[in-house]
């Protein structure tokens, strides 16, 4: 089972991404940004961070890496990704998810360990998760509030391509307290907060974390 | 900019900011951004038309964003 992580100059988390992936028993595959080259990984994560700069918009200028046009390619054809953070911002800017992530509504930027609960267990990331159940994993970002338009809001809230909601207070102004989404096919999720920080007790403010990275081991399994 | 109906919570921060300095005008404020780009000589119909798609795929983010491209001396 081979999970890409792609490094985009900026990018911070694709070591713990790596890390997340071998500890769910995975091979972490390191992809470039600048390769035109999958390494004929099973799916693709794209890791937190602030790759080139966050310049223009967040993940604006990542979206045209030599490796994203082959992710997108792919993704499209139903290979499972999962973005984490700026990775979410990416795929918003890829039009492989609806919506955007704008600045926090208090713009501030927020580190703080964060209760969700997991919403859609029916996608290969979320699948090991039970419905409704509430994990506190870290949320760090200062562009984290999720917007779209009402008709885009209304779909997602209609077919369950909410994946994962804030617990409580709204952190950043995100429409719905959405802090997860996927696609329509179910193989595209973007998460602001970061599971892979919350793998060990000792690393992390809980484990709960590990759910995202068992899930896509299990859904290549199946 | 940002599209009406998305937050700008730049825009309100600025909008609290200028009655604290005495600038009692401001109804809302809205921030956005502006790109200048510079080409030799008058722009022809399909240099324009270029400029029109990189507003759309890069400059802007269509889903939350309009743009406006205007040509100056």
């Amino acid at each position: 089972m081979r999970v890409g992580v792609v490094t985009f100059p900026g990018t911070l988390d694709d070591r713990d991404a790596a890390r997340a992936v071998r500890a769910a028993g995975g091979e972490a595959i390191s992809l470039w940004h600048g390769d035109a080259d999958l390494k004929s990984v099973d799916a693709v994560i794209l890791p937190g961070g602030f790759s080139y700069g966050d310049y223009l918009r967040a993940g604006a200028i990542s979206r045209f890496a030599p490796v994203m046009d082959l992710i997108i390619e792919k993704a499209k054809e139903g290979m499972p990704v999962l973005g984490i953070c700026n990775g979410f911002q990416v795929l918003c800017e890829s039009h492989l998810l609806p919506g955007a992530l704008t600045r926090n509504s208090d713009l501030h930027f927020l580190c703080r360990d964060q209760k969700i609960s997991i919403e859609n267990i029916s996608t290969p990331w979320t699948n090991t998760f039970t419905k409704g159940q509430e994990i506190v994993i870290p949320l760090k970002n200062g562009e984290g509030s999720f917007q779209c338009n009402d008709e885009t809001l209304t779909q997602l809230e209609n077919n369950g391509e909410i994946i994962a909601r804030y617990v409580g207070q709204n952190p950043n102004g995100s429409r719905n307290l959405i802090a997860g989404i996927t696609n329509t096919k179910g193989n595209v999720v973007g998460l602001m907060p970061h599971p892979e920080h919350a793998i060990s007790a000792l690393t992390g403010p809980t484990a709960d974390g590990l759910g995202f990275f068992t899930s896509i081991l299990s859904a290549m399994v199946k | 900019m940002l599209k009406p109906e998305i937050l700008d919570p730049q825009g309100n921060a600025v909008a609290a900011a200028l009655p604290r300095l005495g600038f009692t005008f401001a109804k809302s404020v809205r921030q956005g951004k502006r790109f200048e780009i510079e080409i030799d000589g008058q722009p022809t119909p399909a240099q324009l038309a270029e400029v029109e798609k990189a507003a759309e795929v890069l400059l802007s983010n269509p889903v939350i964003e309009n743009y406006v491209v205007r040509v100056e001396n």
